[in-house]
């Protein structure tokens, strides 16, 4: 096996008659972004629920940090730094922004046994969360609750979510989704300045972003990995561009 | 300063004062009635504040919590009939035994969600609502009467009314500040976290099942003491303590009071057992003069009163009373 943060070995899982993962081998090396592609019904999610302890696999063994965490429950894989943002914005809606950075900083800062003092006076969980929402750009929002935020900010949110746990690795399923473009824009700023400090595994179907964004892409389609590389050879596999790629092509020439 | 002035902080104080001049007013007067019906409604807003904790922090639909009620009265009336009067006994007996059980039942029923975790926690409180009914030596059904209240050392006197009362009503004020301190508390947030989103609480890195399950153990013990108190306050125990129509009582209390409000189970414990008692009074009151001798047949009906009020608040005040009062503020 590799020195790489995150390796995943044969990862195999069913449903029915459909292999959402077909012995998906990937290695990702401290440091580098990696970004998964495919299309719709690809398995995208399938792995990211994996990779996160929501999906037990049928087979395979995924290896983060040097620990086998094939078999350990959601909440132990954050307590190792594996951290994901969520696909469809999932927060704590009737709290407030800083009462949700709180809660993940305070899920990293021992265990949650103390009865008795009041925790939202908790400098210990209230400053390092105030500093997390001000590095996704939320500073001034600390006070708002979640539920009446915009789309937006709540795509920010969920960032900051996961960074304040301190991760070594970010999973991150797509951020930009349902963005606007001038938020996309600030995103993908926010992501490369990250991208400087964390570990990313990056599931994203803007194509600008991912090729301005990862150090190697890897195409999954029906499970499988189908080419794995840097942007400019993905671009180029003849392979990918007629499963994937080729689509969206197909689509522009028809247009124009 | 006048920002503490808001209608509901007047509400609460003016009903704490109330609940603490009780015993006064009862003695100028020489009415125990309005003594024995405070008393009993002091310890169920006490069961209904440990309700709230599962229930409106923790989101924990319990239908089976008066079954803590059953089993600390039941501690107290045991031990009472099989000679051993010591509360010294009797209290650690009653709590420990709510503890154990809650314990239990948690851990099972804590791994289900939804209809799944209301119909287990009603389905173990009937189990020992039918173990009650089937302790012969116990009374069974009948229930047990209890000859002597638990016995403390001297100045402590649970056979004095007055006494009763105020011990009734400090142990009411401090599960309502244990119960704000822990909500508030790194714990509490663990709590009303994994309420609104349980599955994002475990993606941050939180076990949560376990905190669930120390605070489900907490609620059931506090709600045994309630028991405790219970069964010393009517100095009887029987099965319908427990039953379930009592544990749909506790709902009613907090639900209408204002769930993950601190003072909302007080609130809705006072309304709803003042109103049980004041409403077949304004029915006959009212419909006398119509209805004549009909009047008190009617007055039997009084749930067909309360019923419609109920509705009224969970349709149009999701905060119960104590959200009415709370939104009162920004007029």
């Amino acid at each position: 096996m590799t020195d790489a943060l995150l390796v995943i070995d044969g990862l195999t899982k069913r449903f029915g008659g459909v292999t959402a993962s077909d012995g998906i081998d990937l290695a990702v090396p401290a440091g580098e972004l990696h970004a998964i592609i495919g299309p719709n019904g690809a398995g995208k999610t399938t792995l990211i629920g994996e990779l996160t302890g929501e999906i037990t696999p049928d087979a395979g063994r995924i290896h983060f940090a040097g620990h086998d965490i094939t078999a350990l429950p959601v909440h132990a894989r954050s307590r190792l730094g594996l951290a994901r943002s969520f696909q469809i914005t999932s927060l704590f809606n009737d709290f407030t922004a800083l009462d949700n950075v709180a809660l993940a900083v305070q899920a990293h800062s021992g265990h949650s046994f103390q009865f008795w003092r009041d925790a939202r006076k908790d400098a210990a969980l209230r400053e390092p969360a105030r500093g997390t929402l001000a590095r996704v750009g939320l500073a001034g929002r600390e006070n708002v609750i979640v539920a009446s935020m915009s789309h937006g900010e709540h795509r920010q949110l969920e960032i900051a979510m996961a960074l304040a746990t301190r991760p070594r690795m970010l999973l991150l399923d797509e951020p930009m989704a349902g963005m606007g473009p001038e938020e996309s824009v600030r995103m993908i700023a926010l992501l490369r300045e990250l991208k400087r400090d964390l570990t990313i595994l990056l599931i994203e179907h803007d194509m600008d972003a991912v090729f301005a964004l990862a150090d190697r892409i890897s195409v999954l389609v029906y499970g499988r990995v189908i080419a794995s590389g840097e942007p400019a050879a993905i671009r180029a596999n003849a392979e990918v561009r007629k499963a994937y790629l080729g689509e969206q092509d197909g689509q522009r020439d028809g247009d124009a | 300063m006048t920002a503490w002035l808001t209608p509901r902080n007047v509400v609460v104080a003016a009903l704490l004062v109330f609940l603490a001049l009780v015993p006064v007013y009862s003695a100028l007067t020489a009415n125990t009635f309005l003594m024995t019906l405070f008393t009993r409604i002091v310890i169920l807003a006490m069961a209904a504040t440990s309700l709230n904790l599962i229930l409106g922090y923790g989101g924990m639909v319990s239908f089976g919590h008066a079954v803590y009620l059953g089993i600390g009265g039941y501690a107290i009336g045991i031990l009472a009939h099989e000679g051993i009067g010591s509360g010294f006994i009797q209290w650690p007996v009653a709590i420990a035994a709510s503890a154990l059980f809650a314990l239990g039942v948690g851990a099972l029923s804590l791994r289900t969600r939804g209809l799944y975790f209301i119909m287990i926690t009603l389905a173990f409180a009937q189990l020992v609502y039918y173990f009650g009914v089937g302790l012969d030596r116990y009374g069974a059904d009948d229930g047990l009467n209890i000859y002597r209240r638990s016995q403390f050392v001297d100045p402590i006197n649970l056979s004095n009314r007055t006494q009763f009362y105020y011990w009734c009503f400090v142990l009411l004020v401090a599960s309502i500040y244990l119960t704000w301190r822990i909500v508030n508390s790194r714990f509490g947030l663990v709590i009303q976290g994994a309420r609104s989103n349980d599955r994002r609480m475990q993606a941050i890195g939180f076990p949560t099942y376990r905190y669930r399950l120390i605070c489900f153990v907490i609620a059931g013990t506090m709600c045994g003491l309630a028991g405790a108190l219970l069964a010393n306050h009517t100095e009887f125990v029987s099965p319908a303590m427990m039953h379930w129509t009592r544990s749909g009582d506790l709902i009613v209390m907090v639900v209408l009071g204002g769930m993950a409000s601190t003072f909302g189970p007080l609130i809705g414990a006072v309304t709803l057992l003042v109103l049980e008692e004041t409403l077949p009074i304004l029915i006959k009151l009212v419909a006398t003069p119509f209805a004549g001798a009909a009047a008190s047949r009617a007055a039997e009906y009084w749930q067909i009163v309360l019923g419609p009020l109920f509705l009224l608040v969970v349709l149009f005040a999701r905060g119960g009373i104590n959200g009415l009062l709370e939104s009162m503020r920004r007029d």
